[in-house]
C-alpha cells in the first residue's frame, strides 16, 4: 500500500491506494447522474415486485397488487382474435365449399387454409402425420395422393372428418367391414387369390396360381372389390389394381389382409370441432394435392 | 495506507462547463456541417417522389408494414437485405478509414450528440449570454431574471427536441398524413411513444448530460482510441513550442530584464529554444509561445485543458485551435500552437524539422487499403442495384413426405414457390421447369401454368412436379431441376435450382 497522495500532481484525484508494479489507480468517482440512475432502478425494482407477480413461492409466485397474469392475457387475446374472425367463420359455415377458392374468395380461402392447418396439426397429425402422408404399416391413409377410399371431393372429405370411419359413436359414420377369410378359404385358395391380386396390380405373380385365383376372387371378393378389382367407393372397398396400398402391397401384407381382414377406425370430429373448423380442415386437406 | 482526513467521495457531481464563443476556420466548418446535417435530417422525409399509383410518394421511407425500403428511385425488398448489410459494412469501414486518418473527426463534427449539444449551447449563449454572463447567472440567486432566462432556454430546447423526435417518425410513414394524425391525436401509440422518447433523450442529452454522454455513456471513445495509430491526426498542443508558458506580466519582467541587460537583447523571443536559459543570466528563462491566456480552456465544450496532453475526453472539435490561433495572431506569433498533429510530429518537429503536411499523414498504406475496400463494396452495391431483376422467386421444397406415390405409380414432389412482383403493375407469370427428364408440372388450384401476382406483392404458389412411373427420375434418388418464372409476354426469366426425389427400388 502506498500513500494515496504519493506521486500525484496538483488537481489529480486520489488513488485507490493499490499499486501494481508501480502503477497506481486513480479513484475516479462515478458521476452523480449515474448514481441516481442506479437508485432509480432499485426503486423501480422494488415497485415492480410489489405491482407484478415476482417472487417464487412454494406453489406459484407472489401475485402482485395489479392482478396481472399472462394466462388471463392469453385468454383475452384469444377471445379478441376469435371475435375478429367471427365474420369469416359464419361465412365459412354458410358458403358452398367448392366456392372457396383462392381466386374467388382469397380472404376466406386463406382463413380456411390457416385454420385448417392448425386444426390438422392439433387433431389429425397424430395418425396422418404432420405432413399428412399417413403411416402405411399402421393403415393410416396418405392424404396427399390421388387415391380415396371414400371419395376425395370437398364434400366427401368434409363428411369423413365430421363422422369418421367405422366408429360406433356416430351413426352417420362411414361403415363397411371385410370378411376374414382365414376360416373360409383353404390355405391353397388363399395363396391363389393373393397371387391373383398381385397380378392385377401389375406385380410379379405365379402364373398358375393366378388362373385359379381368379375363380376364388370372383366367388369371394368381387362383391365388394368389383369384377375388375377396381374397388367401390360407396363401400370404401379399395381399388386393388393401383399402386397405392393402405396396409402395404407385398404378398405377406396382402395375405394378412385376406386371412384376418382389416378394420381401420377414425373418430368423428363433428362433436369436438365446430362446423367451421371441420370445413376449414376439409379445404386444407383438399388443397394438399390429392383433392378431386 | 496513509490516512486521509476526509474519505474520498465515491460519486462525482458534474462540473458545469461554460464554453466561450469562438470564431475561426473550424468553427465555420462546424456551422456548415451542422446546417447541412440537421437540414438533411429535418427535410428529407418531406421530399416527395412520384412512383405511380399504389406506391408511396415519399422519397425516403422505411415501410415497416409492407417491409419495403424506399430511397428515391430505389426500392429495397426484405430479401435484398444485403444492400443494407453492405451499407453497414461500408459505414464500419468508413469509420476505420476516418479514424485511422483523422482521429475522432466523427466525434468532433458529425456525431449527433456533438451536433445537438452544439446547437443547444448556441441557444444557451443566445439567451443567457457568453461565458462570463452565464457564469454570473449560474452563481446568481434564483430570482425573477434567472427563472425567466432559464425557462426561456428550456422552452427553446424543448421545441428543438420535439422537432428532432418528430422528424424521426416521418421516415416511417407518409409525412403529411402522419403530421396531421399526430396533431389530431389519431396517430399510432408507437408514433407518440417514439416522439416522446426522442424528445426526452434529445432534451436531456443535449441540454444537461452533454459531455457526460461522451465521457461515460459512449463506447466510441474507447473503440476509436484502439483504431488510431501514431500517424493519425488529432488535436494537440505543440508543447515544444509553447512551454514554458508564461503570462503577460512574467513576459514583461523577462523582457525588461533583457532590455536592461543589453547582452540579452533579442533572446526573449527569437533565436533561442523555448525553455533554455540564457548564457548570460541563468535566472532568465526563455518563455515559449503560450501566454497562458486560457482561451483554449475556456472554449472547450468538454471542459479540459488540451495543454495537458492527449485526453480521453477530447472530441477533437478543434475549437481550441480557433481560439489559440486568434491569440497567436494578436501576439504576432505563428498560428498552430494548438493544431491538428500526428503523434510522430512531436519528435520530428522537436528536432527543428519542418512541419509534415497533413496530407502525408493521411495518405499511407493503411488508409489507402481501407479506401480501396470501401470503394470496392460501394461499386459492388451499385452494380448489384443495376443488375437486379424485377421478378424474383424462391422455391421451398416440401419434404414431409419427400415424395408421394400416385395411383398409377407416378412419383410426385411438392414445392412452394414464392414469386415477388417488384414491378408497379399486376403481372401474369408463367411457371416452368428445365430438366433432363420429362417431368410434368401442376399448379395447385389452377388449370394452366400461369399465376397473376398483384403489383408490388409476393405470391405463394404450391407446385407439383410429377415423374411418370417409367421416367428415370421416378426411380432415381435425386434429379436436378430448375424452376423458372417468366413475365408473361416477355422473355425475362428468373431461375431457381432444386432437387427432385424419386423412389429408389429396393
Ligand atoms: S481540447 Fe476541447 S476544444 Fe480542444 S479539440 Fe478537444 S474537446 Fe475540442
Ligand atoms: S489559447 Fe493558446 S496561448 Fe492561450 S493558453 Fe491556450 S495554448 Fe496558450
Amino acid at each position: 500500500m502506498t500513500d494515496p497522495k504519493n506521486n500525484l500532481q496538483e488537481g489529480d484525484p486520489e488513488t485507490t491506494g493499490h499499486e501494481w508494479d508501480g502503477i497506481q489507480e486513480f479513484n475516479n468517482p462515478l458521476p452523480r447522474w449515474w448514481l441516481w440512475c442506479l437508485y432509480a432502478t432499485i426503486v423501480w425494482g422494488v415497485a415492480y415486485t410489489i405491482a407484478y407477480p415476482a417472487w417464487p413461492m412454494i406453489s406459484g409466485a407472489t401475485p402482485g397488487v395489479l392482478g396481472y397474469s399472462t394466462r388471463a392475457e392469453v385468454v383475452e387475446d384469444i377471445a379478441r382474435y376469435d371475435a375478429l374472425n367471427t365474420d369469416l367463420r359464419t361465412q365459412l359455415t354458410d358458403v358452398e365449399l367448392a366456392a372457396v377458392t383462392q381466386q374467388e374468395m382469397p380472404d376466406l380461402y386463406n382463413y380456411a387454409i390457416q385454420s385448417g392447418r392448425s386444426t390438422f396439426a392439433t387433431w389429425c397429425s397424430q395418425c396422418h402425420g404432420r405432413g399428412a402422408a399417413g403411416v402405411q404399416a399402421a393403415g393410416y391413409p396418405n392424404l396427399l395422393d390421388d387415391d380415396w377410399l371414400w371419395g376425395g371431393t370437398l364434400e366427401d372429405i368434409q363428411m369423413t372428418i365430421a363422422h369418421g370411419i367405422r366408429n360406433e359413436e356416430d351413426p352417420d359414420a362411414r361403415w363397411s367391414e371385410m370378411t376374414a377369410f382365414d376360416e373360409i378359404l383353404t390355405d391353397e385358395e388363399v395363396s391363389q387369390v393373393v397371387n391373383y391380386v398381385l397380378d392385377v396390380s401389375a406385380q410379379e405373380a405365379d402364373a398358375t396360381l393366378v388362373a385359379a385365383g381368379e375363380e376364388v376372387y370372383l366367388n369371394n371378393c368381387a362383391a365388394c372389390h368389383g369384377d375388375n378389382a377396381m374397388g367401390d367407393r360407396f363401400l370404401g372397398a379399395p381399388n386393388l389394381t393401383d399402386r397405392i396400398w393402405l396396409y402395404g402391397g407385398t404378398p405377406e401384407a396382402i395375405e394378412e389382409t385376406v386371412r384376418y381382414s382389416r378394420f381401420g377406425v377414425m373418430p368423428p370430429w363433428s362433436g369436438r370441432l365446430s362446423d367451421a373448423e371441420v370445413r376449414a380442415t376439409a379445404i386444407y386437406v383438399h388443397s394438399l394435392g390429392g383433392g378431386e | 495506507m496513509a490516512s486521509t482526513d476526509t474519505p474520498p467521495k465515491l460519486y462525482k457531481a458534474q462540473e458545469p462547463i461554460f464554453p466561450k464563443r469562438v470564431t475561426g476556420t473550424f468553427r465555420n466548418l462546424k456551422w456548415a456541417i451542422m446546417i447541412v446535417t440537421l437540414g438533411i435530417y429535418y427535410v428529407t422525409p418531406w421530399i416527395r417522389w412520384d412512383r405511380g399509383p399504389n406506391l408511396p410518394d415519399q422519397a425516403v421511407l422505411v415501410d415497416m408494414a409492407n417491409r419495403r425500403f424506399f430511397f428515391f428511385w430505389i426500392e429495397i425488398w426484405p430479401h435484398e437485405f444485403y444492400f443494407v448489410a453492405g451499407l453497414l459494412i461500408m459505414a464500419g469501414l468508413g469509420l476505420f478509414l476516418f479514424t485511422s486518418a483523422l482521429g475522432r473527426v466523427w466525434c468532433g463534427y458529425t456525431c449527433p450528440q456533438t451536433v445537438w449539444t452544439d446547437l443547444f449551447y448556441t441557444v444557451e449563449r443566445w439567451i443567457e449570454g457568453d461565458r462570463n454572463a452565464r457564469l454570473r447567472l449560474w452563481k446568481a440567486d434564483w430570482g425573477f431574471r434567472k427563472w425567466r432566462l432559464r425557462i426561456t432556454k428550456w422552452i427553446v430546447w424543448l421545441l428543438i427536441a420535439v422537432a428532432t423526435g418528430g422528424a424521426w417518425v416521418f421516415y416511417f410513414a407518409d409525412a403529411p398524413t402522419l403530421l396531421r394524425d399526430l396533431l389530431t391525436g389519431q396517430a399510432a401509440f408507437v408514433a407518440y411513444g417514439t416522439v416522446a422518447f426522442l424528445t426526452a433523450t434529445t432534451f436531456l442529452f443535449g441540454g444537461f448530460a452533454r459531455e457526460q454522454i461522451c465521457i461515460y455513456a459512449c463506447p466510441w471513445p474507447r473503440i476509436q482510441a484502439a483504431m488510431m495509430d501514431e500517424h493519425s491526426i488529432t488535436v494537440a498542443y505543440r508543447d515544444w513550442r509553447g512551454e514554458p508558458r508564461g503570462k503577460g506580466k512574467n513576459r514583461r519582467v523577462v523582457a525588461e530584464k533583457a532590455i536592461a541587460d543589453s547582452r540579452l537583447a533579442g533572446s526573449l523571443v527569437t533565436g533561442q529554444e523555448p525553455g533554455s536559459t540564457t548564457t548570460a543570466s541563468p535566472d532568465i528563462q526563455v518563455l515559449g509561445d503560450c501566454i497562458d491566456c486560457n482561451a483554449c480552456v475556456n472554449v472547450c465544450p468538454m471542459g479540459i485543458d488540451i495543454r495537458d496532453g492527449q485526453q480521453m475526453e477530447c472530441i477533437t472539435c478543434a475549437l481550441c485551435i480557433d481560439a489559440c490561433d486568434e491569440i497567436m495572431d494578436r501576439t504576432g506569433r505563428e498560428r498552430g500552437l494548438i493544431d491538428y498533429l500526428a503523434l510522430t510530429d512531436e519528435a520530428h518537429e522537436r528536432e527543428g524539422n519542418k512541419k509534415v503536411p497533413i496530407l502525408r499523414h493521411i495518405l499511407r498504406p493503411r488508409t489507402l487499403i481501407y479506401t480501396a475496400l470501401w470503394s470496392a463494396i460501394g461499386i459492388g452495391l451499385v452494380v448489384a442495384l443495376f443488375v437486379r431483376s424485377e421478378i424474383d422467386l424462391t422455391v421451398a421444397p416440401v419434404r414431409n413426405p419427400q415424395f408421394v406415390t400416385l395411383s398409377d405409380g407416378a412419383i410426385r414432389n411438392t414445392y412452394d414457390i414464392r414469386i415477388r412482383n417488384m414491378t408497379a403493375e399486376d403481372t401474369v407469370f408463367r411457371i416452368g421447369l428445365t430438366s433432363e427428364e420429362v417431368l410434368r408440372v401442376d399448379l395447385e388450384g389452377s388449370q394452366d401454368l400461369m399465376v397473376e401476382v398483384p403489383a408490388d406483392e409476393t405470391f405463394l404458389q404450391r407446385v407439383y412436379v410429377i415423374a411418370r412411373p417409367d421416367d428415370p427420375a421416378a426411380s432415381a434418388e435425386r434429379t436436378d431441376l430448375r424452376f423458372w418464372v417468366e413475365e408473361f409476354g416477355t422473355t425475362e426469366r428468373a431461375y431457381q435450382s432444386q432437387t427432385f426425389f424419386g423412389q429408389v427400388p429396393q
